[in-house]
C-alpha cells in the first residue's frame, strides 16, 4: 500500500447464511482507491457491488450476512478490526455514503436542515446554532437556491433531484475522505443525472475527496471514473484504469457489456447481446462463473471446472479469464505502455 | 396540422390535439383549485408496422397519453382514431374490441405480474376473456407464444417469482402478444432490467414485430434506447410534444434545445468525452403551475422575451419534411 492509496480492500469475502442456503455474495475482492480519485465498481444486479460497499461501511446486515475474510484498510486502520464505537466515528467523518433512493434515505418527519445539522452536531461536536449555519452553507454549496428557506422544508416538498442534492450535502458536511455513492443517479431523470454527477465532480475538486462509485451504468463510468473494477457473480472480472478498459476490454464479459449498450449512430438490425441470465448467488455455476454465457471459453473444460484467478496480464490490467493473454513480445509491451501511460 | 399524413394509407392510430387534465381539489368543500394539464394538446399518428417513440422525463405526460389512448383514463378533449374507429367515443362493446387489438407491456416485470397466478393463467387470461377459448386450446396457444418469446412451454405451471427479471419481462411480452394485437404500447419495457438483458428484450421485440407485423408505441425516458428501435420520435415536455421527426433526422439534426439536451446527456461508452456537459440546468417544473410562454424557457439556454411570454406553435421547420418543432428560436 503506497502513500497515495486511501482505502485498500484486500481479499474481501462476504457470505449470507440464508434459509435457502449459503450465498457467497462477495468472494476474494481486492482493490485500492487512490486519494482524490474516483473508483467505479460496475456490475449487474446481484453481482456483489453493493454488498462490497456496505462491507466498507460495516453495514452488512448480520445475520444473515457475515464478512468471512479479508482486510479493509483505511490508511493505517483495518476497518474490520474496529469496535462499533470506533466505527461510528469513521462513518460520516471519514467515509460517508449516498444511497440510490433519496426519498427512503431521508427522514420524512424532520426538515432537511435539521437532518444535515444533526450529522454535523454528532460528528463535529458543534452547537446547534453553528451546525444549522453549516447546514445552510452546505445546501448552498450543492446548488440549492434559497438555502435558508429550503433548509426548513421537509423531504416530501422537494423533487428527486433536490433530495439527492440534500443527501450529498449531508454526506459531504463533515468533509469525509471517501464518499461511497451507491447508484446515486439511477432513480433520477436523465437531465438531472448529469447535474448530480457534475456536482460530485465539483465537490471532489474542491475537497480532494475520493469517490467510490457503485453503478450498473457503463456510460457514467466511462465519463467519470479514473479506475474501474467490473464485477460478475461475486468476483472482480476485470480491473484497470478507465481509458484502457473501455478502449480495449479484455474479459469477455466486459466486452459483451460494452457491446450491448445501445450507442448513438447505431446502424445494425440487432443489438449485440450476452445470452442467458445473471446467475443467482445461491446457485453459481462451477469453474469460471461466466462460462455458461461466454462466447470465448464456454466449451472449454478448464473454464467449466477451474475458476480463473484475477491476474495482471498487462501492467495495471487485471483480468480473471483463462483466455486473457499476456504480451507475446517486448515490442507489444512497449507499444501498449506508450499508448496508455505518459 | 396532420392533414397530410391523414390521407396516407395504412394509418393505424391517429391522435389529434389530445388533452387530459386532472382536477385538483382543495379545502373542505372540495372546490376545484386548478388543473394539472398532464397531456396538453398532443398530436401524432402511427402507420401500420411503424414504431413511434414517445420520449420524455418523468412527469412529462407520456404514460398518461398512452393510457388515455386506450381509454384507461378519460380524455378532456381531442380525438383518438384507431383503425377508423373513434376510441374516445366508443361504447363498452366497441372498447372491448379495441382493447383486444391494443395491448400494453409494462415497465416493471415485478409488480405487473400477479404473484398468485401461474404463468399459464397470466398469459392465458386474455384468451379466456376475449376469445372464450376452452382449457386445452388456451394451453396450446399459451405454450406456443411462450416458446416464441424464448421460454419453455413447461413454464405454464410455474409462478412469476421463479423467474428472473428478464424472463418475467418475456412473460409480460407473451401476455401482450397472445391475442395477436395490432398495436402494442411498450411502456419503458427495458428500463427495469440489467444491461445485458435489455438488449435481449429489445431484439426480441424487434423480431416479433417482423413476425407478427406489429405496430409499436414505444415509451422511453431517454433517447439512448429509442434510436435503435423507432422510426419516428416525439419528444414530450410538460404535457406537450416539443419536437417530432424521423428518428434519423431527429438524431442527425435535433432542433429543439430540450432534444439537444437529451441527446447530449446520453452516456457514451467511451472515455473520450469526459467532464461537464449539462445542457439543461434546473428541473422539470410542476405541471400544476407551469411557466408562462414556452414551458421549457426557465431551463433553456436560448430563451428570450418572446419565449417567456408566448407559447410557440408546433410547426414544420428545417429542410426535412415531417420535422415539427415548437420553439421560437429554431
Amino acid at each position: 500500500m503506497n502513500n497515495s492509496t486511501l482505502l485498500a480492500v484486500d481479499d474481501l469475502s462476504v457470505h449470507f447464511f440464508t434459509e435457502d442456503g449459503l450465498a457467497k455474495a462477495v468472494q476474494g475482492v481486492s482493490f485500492a482507491i487512490e486519494k482524490g480519485k474516483t473508483f467505479a465498481l460496475v456490475g449487474e444486479s446481484g453481482c456483489g457491488k453493493s454488498v462490497t460497499a456496505l462491507s466498507i461501511m460495516r453495514l452488512v446486515p448480520d445475520p444473515p450476512g457475515k464478512i468471512v475474510s479479508g482486510k479493509i484498510m483505511l490508511e493505517e486502520k483495518n476497518l474490520l478490526r474496529l469496535s462499533e464505537k470506533q466505527m461510528r466515528h469513521v462513518r460520516g467523518n471519514q467515509i460517508a455514503m449516498i444511497f440510490q433512493e433519496p426519498m427512503t434515505s431521508l427522514n420524512p418527519v424532520f426538515t432537511v436542515g435539521e437532518q444535515i445539522a444533526e450529522a454535523i452536531k454528532l460528528h463535529q461536536k458543534k452547537d446547534s446554532e453553528r451546525a444549522w449555519a453549516d447546514a445552510v452553507e452546505m445546501l448552498k454549496r450543492v446548488g440549492i437556491g434559497d438555502a435558508e428557506g429550503r433548509a426548513c422544508e421537509y423531504p416530501h416538498q422537494m423533487s428527486g433531484g433536490m433530495r439527492q442534492r440534500v443527501m450529498i450535502a449531508m454526506s459531504v458536511s463533515c468533509q469525509p475522505d471517501l464518499i461511497i455513492a451507491d447508484e446515486p443517479t439511477t432513480a433520477l431523470d436523465v437531465t438531472i443525472q448529469a447535474q448530480i454527477l457534475d456536482l460530485l465532480d465539483e465537490l471532489q475538486q474542491q475537497n480532494g475527496m475520493s469517490i467510490l462509485l457503485i453503478t450498473h451504468d457503463l456510460g457514467v463510468v466511462a465519463e467519470r471514473a479514473d479506475d474501474v473494477a467490473v464485477m460478475y457473480a461475486s468476483r472482480i472480472a476485470e480491473k484497470a484504469e478507465a481509458k484502457p478498459l473501455f478502449e480495449e476490454p479484455l474479459h469477455p464479459y466486459t466486452q459483451g457489456l460494452l457491446k450491448s449498450v445501445p450507442q448513438l449512430g447505431f446502424e445494425g438490425e440487432r443489438l449485440a447481446t450476452i445470452p442467458g441470465t445473471v446467475p443467482d448467488p445461491l446457485h453459481f455455476p462451477s469453474g469460471c462463473k461466466f462460462h455458461p454465457r461466454c462466447p470465448v471459453g464456454g466449451q472449454d473444460k478448464r473454464c467449466r471446472t477451474v475458476e480463473p484467478e484475477l491476474r495482471e496480464v498487462r501492467p495495471g490490467r487485471h483480468v480473471a479469464c483463462w483466455y486473457a493473454t499476456d504480451y507475446q513480445t517486448q515490442q507489444e509491451r512497449n507499444e501498449y505502455e506508450s499508448k496508455y501511460r505518459q | 396540422m396532420n392533414r397530410s399524413i391523414d390521407n396516407n394509407n395504412g394509418l393505424l392510430l391517429n391522435v389529434e390535439d389530445l388533452k387530459t387534465y386532472f382536477t385538483v381539489k382543495k379545502g373542505l368543500l372540495r372546490r376545484t383549485a386548478g388543473y394539472i394539464k398532464a397531456v396538453d394538446g398532443v398530436s401524432f399518428s402511427i402507420r401500420k408496422g411503424q414504431t413511434l417513440g414517445l420520449v420524455g422525463e418523468s412527469g412529462c405526460g407520456k404514460t398518461t397519453a398512452a393510457r388515455t389512448i386506450i381509454h384507461l383514463i378519460p380524455a378532456t378533449s381531442g380525438s383518438v382514431t384507431f383503425g377508423g374507429l373513434d376510441v374516445l367515443e366508443a361504447d363498452k362493446k366497441q372498447l372491448r374490441a379495441i382493447r383486444r387489438k391494443i395491448t400494453i407491456i409494462f415497465q416493471d416485470p415485478y409488480s405487473s405480474l400477479n404473484p398468485r397466478m401461474t404463468v399459464g393463467d397470466i398469459v392465458g387470461e386474455a384468451l379466456r376473456i376475449h376469445k372464450k377459448l376452452g382449457r386445452s386450446e388456451v394451453v396450446a396457444q399459451v405454450g406456443e407464444i411462450l416458446e416464441r418469446v424464448g421460454l419453455s412451454p413447461e413454464c405454464i405451471n410455474r409462478y412469476p417469482h421463479e423467474f428472473s427479471g428478464g424472463q418475467r419481462q418475456r412473460i409480460g411480452v407473451a401476455r401482450a402478444l397472445v391475442l395477436k394485437p395490432e398495436l402494442v404500447i411498450c411502456d419503458e419495457p427495458v428500463s427495469a432490467l440489467d444491461v445485458s438483458i435489455q438488449s435481449q428484450i429489445l431484439n426480441l421485440l424487434k423480431d416479433l414485430q417482423d413476425d407478427f407485423g406489429l405496430t409499436f408505441l414505444f415509451i422511453a425516458h431517454d433517447l439512448a434506447v429509442v434510436e435503435f428501435f423507432c422510426d419516428i420520435i416525439a419528444v414530450m415536455y410538460l404535457g406537450r410534444i416539443v419536437e417530432r421527426a424521423d428518428a434519423r433526422e431527429l438524431y442527425g439534426n435535433p432542433l429543439h434545445p430540450y432534444t439537444r439536451a437529451l441527446i447530449s446527456v446520453i452516456p457514451k461508452v467511451s472515455t473520450a468525452r469526459r467532464g461537464r456537459k449539462t445542457a439543461a440546468g434546473g428541473e422539470v417544473p410542476s405541471a400544476l403551475n407551469p411557466p408562462s410562454g414556452c414551458p421549457f424557457h426557465p431551463r433553456c439556454p436560448l430563451a428570450e422575451d418572446i419565449c417567456r411570454q408566448r407559447m410557440p406553435a408546433f410547426e414544420q421547420k428545417g429542410p426535412q419534411p415531417g420535422h415539427f418543432v415548437a420553439c421560437w428560436k429554431c
